[in-house]
């Protein structure tokens, strides 16, 4: 573990000496103003629940975009040679940018807080969903950056790993969300992998357990699997 | 400090390294040399446990690069041989996340990165982002890099590929410093830079050791008669008689070349005629204007030996052969044309 601090440096210099973090910044922030500022304006309420329920689709897209260069440029630039010679563990390597996207992720998330501020001086907002909404977002922002990491891991080409880590993530949105309000016996199944049901309770004021169970198992089995898919070239 | 024993590495069928050993010493520099694609890169990734073995092992400094491959990379510095570091950052920067990924103690990070720069020759470079740097910078900075933590075991896959000739004198110089304090094992192609380098050559050829000895051993031990060169004034052909009658000589060529005689003298596998010769030439009252002996170099030594290994394989895959159709004999041909 000792290790993971200088992997987890050495990937947020990277991140912020590329544009791709502040691209990546800005456009969350257009979306996600752009919602707050239209739902306030139709609901005229003083919560955060609608728009930041809007934000997930968004995070689907812009957390891959975050993770996709993680592991597989340092393949395909041969980096991976140098970092690897060196003592350091896979699980290191891997928890070590696993923690540096989830910061960048988190950073990203931060200006949203002036909404609450601003919230605050126009009206009187209930706290309390909006403290479980931002717990919820960071859970999600996990599992979201451990899927990206995940299809990283597993090409050398950084635009499939986002391309994947997008549809990924977008299926799993929809699978929950497109069979809400049917009938069947899938739909409690599709409903439990899909992320959107897990979020929706979080928006409302509930930290529920199984929520919380369900991001964090993901989030671990996505790291699991990377370290193992780094670790298979000792295998072949 | 190094010991490969036996070592095996297949990729699918392909066999890259087939059944090596050999043992560095603390303190030597080991030149592992072979044309590209036999094995020495696949031998150094191994080595530095970037890659398993198929079978066989192989130990650094004690530690086995399987079992123990956390206390094997403390111990090494290595350098592959595309140089791959992170473009995106400064150079400083660059070491001082390798010497905390290295666990160079904290006081000592940046008194180390300061030597390392300036035993690199890259201090006025040091606030460059690695991308803008030209070819021999980066060379020189992953030089640094593998030597941030004082490692006891330099590892150094073809160190000067890809710089110009004043930088390849400055790296060898500086390996060839290096080599004091550390035990350095480094591949190349470039038969001149073992003969000035290393200490012992190991010639690798399609995976396999097909020579291991000293650049001046290897010499000898291939260099068939001794030639020597006479450039001499004088009736030539007396001289070249007088030259046949010498113990020893095989064979004599040349003769008068307008103002003077050149003669080509072949003696027997390691007999030195030139104490004779000079002897013939005081008797007689000659002049000898110049003598010298022709020493192979390790360049012509390379080449016959792995052409004579390609040779010798391709004999015996014919000798396994059916004989008969035209059609192998067809490919047969071709075949040696190709080579």
């Amino acid at each position: 573990m000792n290790n993971v601090p200088t992997v987890f440096k050495r990937e947020m210099i990277s991140y912020f000496y590329s544009p791709i973090a502040y691209i990546v910044i800005a456009v969350f922030l257009v979306f996600s103003g752009y919602f707050f500022a239209r739902i306030l304006a139709l609901t005229q309420q003083a919560t955060l629940t609608y728009s930041l329920a809007n934000t997930q689709f968004i995070l689907s897209i812009l957390a891959p975009v975050i993770t996709m260069k993680l592991l597989s440029e340092e393949v395909r630039s041969g980096t991976i040679e140098m970092l690897m010679t060196a003592p350091v563990t896979d699980f290191e390597v891997v928890f070590g940018k696993f923690l540096a996207a989830l910061f960048l992720y988190l950073v990203m998330l931060a200006p949203t807080l002036l909404y609450v501020v601003f919230l605050n001086w126009v009206g009187k907002p209930d706290i309390g969903p909006i403290i479980s909404s931002y717990i919820g977002l960071a859970l999600m922002g996990s599992m979201f950056v451990s899927v990206g990491l995940l299809m990283s891991a597993l090409t050398k080409n950084q635009v499939v790993a986002g391309v994947t880590g997008i549809v990924t993530l977008v299926i799993l949105f929809f699978a929950g969300y497109a069979v809400s309000g049917t009938e069947g016996w899938y739909v409690a199944a599709l409903q439990y992998i899909g992320t959107y049901d897990h979020w929706e309770s979080f928006t409302k004021g509930l930290v529920d357990t199984r929520d919380v169970v369900y991001y964090i198992s993901i989030t671990a089995l996505c790291i699991f699997i990377a370290v193992r898919i780094v670790e298979s070239r000792k295998w072949r | 400090m190094i010991k490969v024993d036996h070592l095996t590495k297949r990729y699918g069928d392909k066999t890259a390294v087939d059944d090596i050993s050999f043992e560095v010493q603390e303190g030597e520099i080991l030149g592992m040399l072979g044309p590209n694609g036999a094995g020495k890169t696949t031998t150094m990734r191994i080595l530095t446990c970037f890659t398993p073995a198929t079978s066989g092992s192989a130990t650094v400094a004690g530690c086995d690069v399987f079992a123990d491959s956390l206390r094997v990379r403390r111990q090494i510095g290595y350098l592959p041989e595309s140089v791959p570091l992170y473009l995106d950052m400064r150079v400083n920067e660059y070491l001082l996340f390798r010497a905390q990924l290295k666990r160079v103690p904290r006081k000592e990070i940046y008194p180390r990165i300061e030597q390392c720069l300036e035993k690199c020759g890259i201090v006025e470079v040091k606030n460059q982002i690695i991308g803008t740097l030209s070819k021999g910078y980066r060379q020189r900075v992953g030089l640094a890099d593998t030597l941030i933590h004082d490692p006891k075991i330099l590892i150094l896959d073809e160190p000067t590929i890809g710089l110009d000739p004043n930088q390849i004198r400055q790296v060898r110089q500086l390996i060839k410093e290096l080599g004091q304090r550390h035990t350095i094992l480094l591949s190349t192609h470039i038969l001149p830079e073992v003969e000035m380098i290393c200490g012992r050559v190991i010639i690798i050829n399609r995976g396999k050791i097909v020579a291991n000895d000293t650049p001046s051993n290897l010499v000898a031990r291939l260099r068939g008669g001794a030639t020597v060169s006479l450039e001499a004034k004088g009736p030539s052909e007396v001289i070249e008689r007088a030259l046949r009658e010498i113990p020893g000589v095989i064979r004599v060529t040349g003769g008068n070349k307008g103002q003077v005689n050149q003669f080509l003298v072949e003696s027997d596998k390691g007999k030195d005629a030139r104490e004779d010769i000079f002897k013939t030439f005081a008797r007689n009252d000659w002049i000898l204007l110049e003598m010298k002996r022709d020493v192979m170099t390790l360049e012509e030594i390379f080449h016959q030996i792995t052409t004579q290994e390609a040779e010798e394989a391709y004999r015996e895959e014919v000798s396994q052969r059916p004989a008969g159709g035209v059609k192998e004999r067809l490919s047969g041909i071709l075949g040696r044309l190709k080579r």
